[in-house]
């Protein structure tokens, strides 16, 4: 689960690390209004669950309060990368004299936490990776013991931070790796780290992600979700116990299996189609998470034709073939449908299927090239 | 011979009076597997299919000579039944259990391995070696002794495959689910050691998907170690970056993870990628024939 910059500031706030305090504004008269109260230069930043904000124009300084009015104006409702700006976040101008990276993620391949750095700082660290992997610094948390205290200040000298310095962006690094752990995040990003003029250290910006599996202990998490930013069908689907993934595409796909889901979308596209959806009903495919699948799949007007895809294990076909009649007995699908069912007693579910009227065949390409011709 | 488990392998199920557990207990009993205890902590005395019920694994462990387990506890006791098996001498642990927290699973597999233990999964459909023993819930109808290993990170894509194989008269040694997590405890390249050190064994299947950098791993180290011919597949040539497809591992992150590269990697090793399930088997076959 994602959040914005301005929600995942306060989670850094709350435990210890320095933030560039800001306000949150949903009108042009709010950001006026809070560019007032700060006083001084203000930056206006497009609140969105996506990348690349600066370079959409979604972030702009302003001089007075009448200026952020402006660029208030200008940047809500803005579309950036698919992403529609209902928020602003105001905050107040930092004399930037040094900016920093720095980030803890999960090194899959390693199993353990990651928590990286680099000196070139306020760009984006995927470009930095590829381009010059050398600035960054690297330190794995010990999958038991965590983050020790030593590793932070190791980064630090490797960054070439000065003496005096050291301390203070070892304790920032620190915590931010305990945030991620207390939390339960995937993601807990700072970038800028900037060290003042004056010499202090600032959270310039920040960025968070959630576990989704972990957010059943984090109510207070949970709460941050915007419903703004994701799309209607898949929080409903995930209500339902689906998981749910909109596409471009014209072909609804209800499989069980998300392994089987992902080939299936391979499948249409292999056979000159395109998917409207992922789709995994679970396991089971009862008759009640098949009827719910259908009324996902058609909720979108560009679905013009739906395959289903099941492998009957230990729940046999005819099982699954008599929900599929049951689903569509409580949902009217008006788009043709193609039936691919295997697995146990899969032969007696097709003749089943077939005698509803339905399309059923035994192969999963086979299917998909009827799905494609019936969608033409 | 096959890897990891036989019929002589003395299987306790963690969480035996759960519907799950139950259910698959049957089912696994019904298979033939070797399944000698069960825990449900306050469950002594009781039976599931037959099969005695204890309430710690130590004591089933202690009275039965359990030596691999299978946990089907909730998400949120998972973590701790792993451990119990662990501290409880069990050398060989299957996690079936979906949902577990990322950062749960970080100490897990680490300690794990710090016993000198093995765990499959968690998020997985576990393991079988067919006409011997099923420690999964993979249905066992569709699966036939032969040469073929099998290792996916997905559950009804592998029966998928499987169905083809058999079908194709290519029966299997041991067709092994790892799991679709972005931490887990067995990993493609684990399976294909033991795939290449299996006498049994004579040809491989790998079945991968989008995200992390499993398959680039096991891509390597069959250029370098594995001299059996081996076939693919990679899910998810379709899925959008940024977007968990399902699996919480699933998902293309930082232009990462794509299947697209996961093909490139295989290829380069000299697997044999199919552009659908359907071909693995064909696939397979012009491999094995040189």
């Amino acid at each position: 689960m994602n959040v914005h910059e301005y929600q995942a500031a306060e989670v850094l706030a709350r435990h210890g690390i320095p933030v560039n305090e800001g306000r949150v504004a949903t009108t042009p008269d709010e950001a006026e209004e809070a560019a007032r109260a700060f006083g001084s230069l203000v930056a206006v930043k497009a609140q969105v669950h996506t990348g690349g904000r600066g370079k959409a124009g979604g972030i702009a300084l302003a001089r007075t309060p009448e200026e952020a009015r402006e660029a208030a104006t200008r940047i809500l409702g803005m579309d950036i990368r698919g992403h529609k700006v209902g928020k602003v976040f105001v905050v107040p101008g930092a004399d930037i004299a040094k900016e920093f990276y720095l980030g803890v993620v999960l090194d899959r391949p390693q199993r353990r936490t990651l928590v990286m750095a680099s000196a070139e700082g306020g760009v984006d660290i995927e470009e930095v990776a590829r381009e010059r992997p050398e600035k960054i610094v690297r330190a794995l948390a010990d999958p038991l013991l965590g983050f020790h205290a030593y590793q932070a200040r190791q980064m630090a000298f490797a960054l070439g931070i000065a003496p005096d310095k050291v301390a203070g962006f070892a304790a920032i690094a620190q915590r931010l790796y305990e945030t991620y752990i207390a939390e339960d995040a995937t993601l807990a990003e700072i970038n800028p780290l900037i060290l003042t003029g004056s010499g202090e250290w600032l959270a310039l910006d920040a960025k968070m992600s959630f576990d989704d599996n972990a957010l059943f202990r984090h109510p207070d998490v949970e709460a941050l979700r915007d419903p703004a930013e994701e799309n209607a069908t898949e929080v409903e689907a995930r209500r339902s116990g689906i998981s749910f993934v909109k596409l471009d595409g014209t072909i609804g796909c209800i499989v069980n299996g998300a392994g089987l889901a992902m080939a299936t979308m391979d499948a249409v596209k292999l056979h000159g189609g395109e998917p409207a959806n992922f789709l995994d009903v679970g396991g089971g495919a009862s008759a009640e998470q098949v009827a719910k699948a259908f009324g996902l799949v058609t909720a979108d007007p560009n679905v013009r034709a739906i395959l289903i895809n099941i492998f009957g294990g230990i729940t046999r076909g005819d099982v699954v073939a008599s929900g599929i009649r049951e689903a569509l007995g409580r949902v009217e699908v008006k788009v043709p449908i193609v039936v691919r069912l295997a697995g146990t007693n899969a032969e007696e579910g097709r003749a089943s299927l077939a005698e509803a009227g339905l399309t059923a065949v035994d192969t999963m390409d086979e299917a998909a090239a009827q799905v494609v011709t019936a969608a033409a | 011979m096959s890897i990891l488990i036989d019929r002589e392998t003395r299987l306790l199920v963690q969480g035996i009076t759960g519907r799950e557990g139950s259910f698959h207990t049957t089912q696994m009993v019904e298979y033939g597997t070797n399944v000698v205890a069960g825990v449900t902590p306050g469950g002594r005395g009781k039976t599931v299919a037959g099969v005695p019920v204890f309430d710690t694994v130590a004591d089933a462990v202690g009275e039965t000579g359990a030596n691999a387990s299978i946990i089907y506890v909730p998400a949120r006791f998972a973590p701790d039944a792993v451990y119990e098996a662990v501290d409880a001498g069990i050398p060989f642990v299957v996690c079936i259990t979906e949902g577990i927290p990322v950062s749960d699973m970080v100490p897990v597999a680490a300690y794990v391995k710090a016993k000198g233990a093995r765990l499959l999964g968690p998020n997985c459909p576990g393991l079988i070696t067919p006409g011997e023993a099923k420690v999964g819930i993979m249905p066992g109808s569709i699966h036939t002794p032969g040469p073929v290993g099998l290792v996916s990170r997905s559950g009804t894509l592998t029966y998928e495959v499987v169905d083809a194989l058999t079908r194709a008269g290519l029966g299997q040694s041991t067709a092994v689910g790892i799991g679709g997590d972005p931490v887990i405890g067995t990993s493609f390249v684990d399976a294909l050691r033991l795939f290449q050190d299996d006498p049994k064994t004579e040809a491989i299947v790998v079945i991968g998907e989008i995200g992390g950098s499993d398959e680039e791993d096991a891509a390597r180290f069959i250029a370098e170690h594995v001299t059996k011919p081996v076939a693919g597949f990679i899910a998810g040539q379709t899925a959008p970056p940024g977007k968990r497809m399902g699996h919480a591992g699933a998902i293309i992150s930082g232009g990462t993870g794509t299947a697209a590269e996961k093909i490139a990697a295989l290829e380069g090793a000299g697997v044999r990628v199919a552009e659908s399930p359907s071909q693995v088997p064909g696939l397979l076959r012009e491999a094995m024939a040189g």
